[in-house]
């Protein structure tokens, strides 16, 4: 007769196995096992012996009354969250963006309706180039510097990222804003540059304060990993000749306009 | 007050008058969250208490759990159970509590060769007696003494997984969520801890006859 292994007999006890009626018949039949079933049941009903102690009927209201004063009075709705001054200030960033491109469209008028509605969309595109390229160059900062981060003390073993996390954060909303808007646009490259971004920079905003050496090379190896340092680097570029590629033709100066003509 | 006793309510109508006190908390009325806090803090704080074996730290982790569920709140599926996030929340807490401890204890430059009761600590009265005396095996507070170094000794993730599986009766995936692994690895967490468990403590009390007869039996 095949005996059960112990691996099946607290699986078993613990209610985890297949089979549960083949092995309480298993169980029944065979001495050896039953009487090995009851040694591990012996140690489990000592242990359900350990008292907790009893905290006391009112516990609930104690415990409410010492976090009721730390809770704020009443709860942040969803759109209470879109207020927060780091999400005013990204919120802000791409209005200023869409007023900018809708100013601009509105008053470079070339030519005929066909020029216009061009011209319009070749300025929106520099405004959104410019604006992602200078989020981009942010981010790559804070990567970099996150990725050279160290301990300020060497006796200290843990490294603060505090300042790396705040900003990580504050890029987050933005990223956030421009990857839709790339979307909108139907830019698939920089959108899922800026999602893969998104997903680095939450990583980082959401870590501890401090983190260990064994922590940050975690961090580090997720940004390596992704080659998000890379990309970003490269959709800088590629940005910078698309701005230089939208950048209009010099105009004449009024003075040899006037050359021109004499 | 909206106060309802678990005892005399079935497991639906605490889910539904949780949803609904969910519900009006998220609507802005903060002291709906009250009624969750007092219906839940005694099951959270068995959990905490049975994860580290300790009174003031089980306390504190009932508060945060219920702080962080406050402010979680509106990430809360509505279709889940309150009770069971609240314990998985609590339960993550006290990992990291655990851990703290740990940090805070390895950092010590001289450890104390005293105990927490200013008796000396034998280390030899760490090692299960060979064969103990029936006399010493019915000192309830000895055997008492080993099951919770028995349990100190499991790493965090074996007393989480085998607090909850057995004591709390929670669900492997529930376990899982709670250690970050997939359900196979929960299952064997679970099975781990109890093999160390048993390995510390069947020298002390043998058969399940032998544990009836001197009372560790319930």
């Amino acid at each position: 007769m095949k005996h059960m292994t112990e691996e099946e007999l607290i699986a078993y006890r613990e209610g985890l196995a297949e089979g549960h009626t083949a092995i309480s018949e298993h169980l029944a039949g065979c001495e050896q096992c039953r009487a090995e079933f009851e040694r591990l049941e012996a140690v489990l009903a000592a242990l359900d012996t350990l008292p907790v102690p009893d905290p006391g009927a009112d516990y609930g209201r104690r415990v409410w009354q010492q976090i009721a004063p730390r809770l704020p009075e009443k709860r942040q709705r969803w759109w209470q969250a879109w207020i927060e001054p780091r999400r005013l200030a990204a919120l802000g960033a791409v209005a200023a963006l869409i007023i900018a491109a809708f100013l601009a469209g509105r008053y470079t008028k070339h030519g005929g309706q066909s020029d216009n509605v061009a011209s319009r969309e070749q300025v929106r595109e520099r405004i959104l180039i410019v604006a992602v390229g200078e989020h981009l160059g942010h981010s790559e900062r804070m990567l970099v510097e996150l990725s050279n981060a160290e301990p300020s003390n060497p006796a200290q073993k843990e490294v603060n990222i505090s300042a790396e996390q705040h900003r990580a954060e504050d890029l987050l909303e933005e990223n956030r804003l421009y990857r839709q808007t790339a979307l909108q646009e139907g830019d698939t490259g920089l959108a899922s540059v800026l999602d893969d971004l998104e997903r680095v920079l939450l990583d980082v905003a959401h870590s501890p304060d401090e983190v260990t050496p064994k922590q940050l090379e975690a961090i580090r190896q997720k940004i390596e990993a992704r080659g998000i340092l890379f990309k970003v680097r490269v959709v800088s570029k590629e940005l910078q000749q698309r701005q230089e590629a939208t950048q209009p033709a010099p105009e004449q100066t009024s003075s040899t306009k006037k050359e021109g003509k004499v | 007050m909206n106060r309802m006793q678990p005892s005399v309510e079935s497991p639906q109508a605490i889910a539904d008058s949780d949803a609904l006190a969910v519900e009006r908390t998220l609507a802005g009325e903060r002291d709906a969250f009250r009624v969750l806090v007092e219906r839940h803090s005694q099951n959270v704080f068995r959990l905490a208490y049975r994860m580290t074996g300790n009174q003031h730290d089980a306390e504190e982790i009932v508060q945060e759990a219920f702080l962080r569920a406050y402010q979680k709140l509106g990430q809360f599926a509505a279709r889940a159970n309150f009770g069971t996030w609240v314990y998985r929340i609590a339960a993550n807490y006290a990992i990291d509590r655990l851990r703290q401890r740990q940090k805070e204890e390895s950092r010590r430059e001289q450890p104390s060769a005293e105990s927490k009761d200013g008796m000396q600590d034998d280390p030899m009265s760490r090692v299960a007696d060979e064969a103990p005396t029936p006399e010493r095996l019915t000192q309830s507070m000895e055997l008492r003494k080993q099951m919770e170094q028995a349990l100190a000794a499991l790493s965090h993730a074996e007393r989480t997984a085998f607090v909850m599986r057995h004591w709390e009766g929670c669900g492997i995936e529930e376990i899982a969520a709670v250690l970050e692994s997939n359900s196979s690895a929960a299952k064997n967490t679970v099975f781990r801890a109890v093999q160390k468990l048993r390995q510390a403590l069947q020298p002390l009390v043998g058969t399940r006859a032998q544990a009836r007869a001197m009372g560790t039996e319930p």
